[in-house]
């Protein structure tokens, strides 16, 4: 089919059409239209005031990617200053190349980058090791509730590293709308409570953290990606397994199908949701051992790494209950706040984002 | 069968359930019946205790939470369907109880008839006469009939087919007693524009005053029977017809709509570009007729027969639909939204499974009417998605539906950020959702989708190029301006989209033109406009330069994509690029 004008600078061939509107537009012009959302996203926000020191969770995924990207676009603009963080997890052959994603990025744009790795922050627990001492309790979804906890847990220590007064995370539309269906579908109602919004303040000391775009479309964000030639990694975690999510992902898939704005309605939806003042957790309180943001005595990150120490690292997850057991203070679960997703984001596909949001 | 509850299709048991070897089969209740039906995993029971189950539980909800006051009229909104009809028969066992059991108001039925031109009639004629696939989960109320065109009938034989359907309907009806009404959908073209109007609510009735009213009903019925006066359910109150149909519009019951009413509907759904769509504006434009019906006959409740299941899709699905805020409206017990009249959902607590074994083993007549999605493929509509979807889930993980459905109990009415009730939705009548469009949110996300590229972003980055921008141009290009009455016909659309929460106008773009909206709609929207212009101006969502933007349909069209299950985002967005 010939390519129709650009419907915006009526000067080039439209190179797409972009998924949210129809509209027929060239690569340029996608990307400006694109990155100013995002910079109306966080200045109508007020996500992340002039002078800020933002830490970027990168993953070498496509989200972080892209976030990271437009941020450095329009960091002059807002006045703040970027630092990647990235998290290692140690998940050998999988984590290594998405790192190797990640400096190749850093280097190319000319952004300071620091890594902490689950092995220096929790006592030489990497992601390979708790696999091992998971593997005999059966399902491999464990792995990924850790993972995804501690993940929070170091960007938090990555982020208080380099100095940085906010957090961003690369959770898009589609990452929030997959949420709230899949927060339904668990009867997950404190987390439904606190949702919703673009990030949190940042209670009970941790920092502010916050998701410019999540007003953007997962395929958005993949178009971007495609048009400013970025360079990211796509795999999917060795871990990542047959998780709830999946179906909550299968779901919107469909429902994108038969109406291309349902992320959008699910994230309006989201954003609307009104729960009965019982469904909110009860106010946070600080970790007896830790000191950061927890709804018990200890925060999820230390009960968890407590079970491992153990050897009974089933004690503090599980279904229904593990579910609940996290979800203390209005942000989500262990170290910090944040209302909702957790930690760097997308990395290992279906499973990773179960436990942050 | 019994696992996972929705295989209508095979026969009831006739005798014990498959047990597990060994087992001594009784009823899980009694420990002495014979048992027939297997209600959750492992309690069976036997056909008295099921039914002692199952009345108890529409009797406990009604009692749980107090809102049907005694000798209070009541319209029983029955489709025909499962649901509704097992309601509608619950009611009748519970006028016919002793008196101290005795349901107390005053039931009056009223029965929606639909018509073929709401369902399009190419997509019948393709598919074969077979077993219906879902007969049961085919929403209840939703249900409505209308002529099947199995057989590419021209329309002179649909009339009859509806003809038929309408005298199963009556026959049924008449064998209820009750007090009923039969309208068709093509009335929502003599509607007034009042319908869309919230009238100030009845004082809300506490437990104590519910308590008083229940006193003083029973100390009138006592009088009443002191006298002699007769002891039926409805003469009790002395004001409802006792057995005989009372139709109270005899002139729609005796003849057909006009052929022009029938034609408009179905220019009106024809002109819907999504099944989406369609299922909601058919929703709203029932909900409208019921709301008339009880208001212009002084019914005070309607009670409607979604289950839990029903509720448990109807949940998921209003979430789909961008209707968030009024999750608990949609699926609550009761939805006082319209203020005089309340809806009530009595068998919410029963789930699809257990009304098909009730209503096939206590012999509940229900007409089965086809809906409008009915054999349309599952990815047709977010409806049938959901329901689908959730289905399937159920079959898995066998708490889905209950999850769900007692989330939505948690949900409140009160909007999140407590803020005063503004304006209604000229459509499904709840206070309006929307965000002014500059706001950090998906609604504000989505109207400045043109507006913003109007000033070149001043993108601090060198690099970027910015946009030359012609926004009018732009905006209004495809649809819009030849001359002036275009123009006007975007200005009256605009007018109506104002009006509309957030998920009503997201389907709206699915309605190209509004010109065969039902009058009373686009009368009501221009009355609004003119007499609550400065009430709602805060809320107006553009200025007079986007608004064509907005509304139009370049704005908020759907790219022309299909379906994508199964492939990598790459592959996703490849369609979105030109090569």
């Amino acid at each position: 089919m010939p390519a129709p004008q650009c419907a915006s600078c009526h000067a080039a061939r439209a190179a797409l059409r972009r998924p949210r509107s129809g509209q027929a537009l060239c690569g340029a012009c996608f990307c400006t239209a694109f990155e100013a959302e995002v910079l109306h996203t966080v200045l109508a926000g007020r996500l992340l005031p002039p002078g800020a020191v933002v830490a970027v969770g990168a993953s070498g995924g496509k989200d972080s990617t892209v976030l990271a990207h437009v941020l450095r676009e329009l960091a002059p603009r807002l006045g703040v200053s970027l630092r990647l963080v990235a998290v290692d997890e140690g998940i050998s052959g999988y984590r290594d190349a998405a790192l190797a994603a990640v400096r190749r990025q850093a280097a190319r744009w000319d952004l300071p980058l620091t890594v902490v790795a689950y092995a220096d922050l929790f006592g030489g627990w990497t992601m390979d090791a708790v696999a091992r001492s998971t593997a005999g309790s059966g399902r491999s979804r464990a792995c990924c509730t850790f993972c995804g906890v501690l993940r929070r847990r170091a960007l938090e220590e990555g982020a208080r590293l380099v100095g940085a007064t906010h957090i961003v995370t690369g959770h898009n539309a589609d990452d929030m709308a997959e949420t709230v269906l899949m927060n339904f579908l668990r009867g997950d109602a404190g987390r439904l409570a606190r949702g919703g919004g673009l990030g949190s303040r940042g209670e009970g000391g941790a920092l502010p953290r916050c998701r410019p775009l999540q007003l953007a479309s997962q395929k958005e964000v993949v178009l971007y990606a495609h048009f400013r030639r970025l360079d990211y990694f796509s795999e999917e975690c060795v871990y990542a397994p047959e998780a709830f999510r999946g179906h909550a992902r299968h779901l919107l898939k469909l429902l994108e199908a038969a109406r291309p704005s349902a992320a959008l309605d699910l994230v309006h939806s989201a954003e609307r949701l009104a729960l009965a003042p019982a469904a909110r957790p009860p106010p946070p309180g600080a970790c007896s051992r830790c000191g950061a943001l927890a709804s018990r005595a200890l925060c999820q990150a230390c009960a968890l790494l407590d079970g491992l120490q153990r050897g009974r690292p089933r004690l503090a997850i599980g279904k229904g209950g593990g579910a609940r057991d996290e979800e203390g203070p209005p942000p989500p679960p262990p170290s910090d706040p944040g209302s909702a997703p957790g930690p760097a984001d997308g990395e290992c596909g279906a499973a990773c984002k179960e436990r942050c949001e | 069968m019994c696992q996972v509850g929705e295989d209508y299709g095979d026969p009831a048991p006739e005798g014990p359930p498959p047990p597990r070897p060994g087992r001594e089969l009784k009823c899980v209740k009694c420990s002495e019946g014979l048992p027939v039906v297997v209600i959750r995993a492992g309690d069976a029971f036997c056909r008295d205790c099921f039914r002692a189950f199952y009345i108890h539980k529409f009797r406990a909800v009604l009692g749980k939470n107090r809102l049907i006051f005694p000798g209070e009229k009541v319209l029983l909104a029955w489709s025909g369907g499962p649901s509704s009809s097992s309601m509608v028969w619950q009611v009748l066992e519970g006028l016919s109880r002793d008196s101290a059991k005795r349901l107390r108001f005053v039931p009056g039925v009223v029965y929606v008839d639909g018509t073929c031109p709401v369902v399009s009639t190419r997509r019948l004629r393709r598919v074969a006469p077979r077993t219906w696939p879902y007969p049961i989960l085919g929403s209840p109320v939703v249900m409505i009939p209308f002529c099947l065109h199995l057989e590419g009938a021209a329309c002179g034989q649909s009339r009859e087919d509806r003809a038929k359907t309408l005298s199963d309907v009556k026959r049924i009806l008449q064998t209820l007693g009750f007090p009923w009404h039969v309208v068709t959908l093509e009335e929502v073209f003599a509607l007034p524009p009042s319908v869309l109007r919230c009238s100030a609510p009845e004082p809300v009735g506490t437990v104590g005053t519910y308590k008083v009213a229940v006193d003083s009903f029973l100390q009138q019925q006592h009088t009443l029977e002191a006298e002699g006066v007769g002891d039926s359910p409805s003469s009790a109150q002395g004001e409802a017809q006792p057995s005989q149909p009372c139709t109270q519009d005899p002139q729609n019951l005796a003849e057909p709509p006009p052929a022009a009413q029938t034609e408009a509907l179905s220019r009106l759904f024809d002109s819907v570009k999504t099944l989406t769509a369609k299922e909601e504006l058919l929703q709203t434009l029932r909900t409208h007729l019921i709301l008339h019906v009880a208001r212009t006959h002084g019914y005070s409740k309607v009670m409607t027969g979604d289950s839990c299941t029903r509720l448990a899709i109807k949940l998921m699905t209003s979430l789909a639909l961008g209707r968030g805020a009024f999750l608990a409206w949609d699926t609550g017990f009761s939805d006082e939204r319209h203020g005089d009249v309340v809806v009530v959902r009595p068998m919410r607590e029963h789930t699809l499974k257990e009304v098909a074994f009730y209503n096939r083993l206590f012999a509940v007549p229900s007409v089965f009417t086809p809906a409008i999605d009915t054999k349309a493929p599952e990815k047709a509509s977010i409806h049938r998605l959901m329901e689908g979807f959730l289905l399937r889930l159920q079959a898995q993980f066998p708490s889905t539906v209950s999850t769900v459905y007692r989330t939505s109990e948690k949900l409140v009415k009160a909007p999140r950020d407590g803020c005063a009730s503004g304006p209604r939705c000229l459509l499904c009548m709840c206070s309006l959702d929307v965000d002014t469009a500059d706001s950090a949110t998906a609604f504000g996300a989505q109207t400045q989708d043109f507006s913003q590229m109007q000033p070149p972003t001043p993108l601090a980055e060198a690099g970027a190029p910015t946009v030359p921008c012609r926004s009018a141009e732009v905006g209004r290009a495809p649809n819009c301006c030849q001359g002036t009455r275009p123009c006007r016909r975007e200005d009256s659309r605009a007018r109506v989209i104002k009006q509309l929460c957030y998920g009503c106008r997201v389907n709206m773009k699915d309605v190209p033109s509004l010109d065969p909206l039902p009058p009373y709609i686009l009368a009501e929207a221009q009355l609004r406009s003119q007499r609550l212009s400065p009430e709602i101006q805060e809320y107006l969502l553009e200025n007079s330069d986007d608004r064509a933007h907005a509304s139009g349909s370049g704005a908020w069209g759907p790219p022309e994509d299909g379906g994508e299950e199964g492939q990598t985002v790459c592959d996703c967005i490849n369609k979105n690029i030109f090569n």
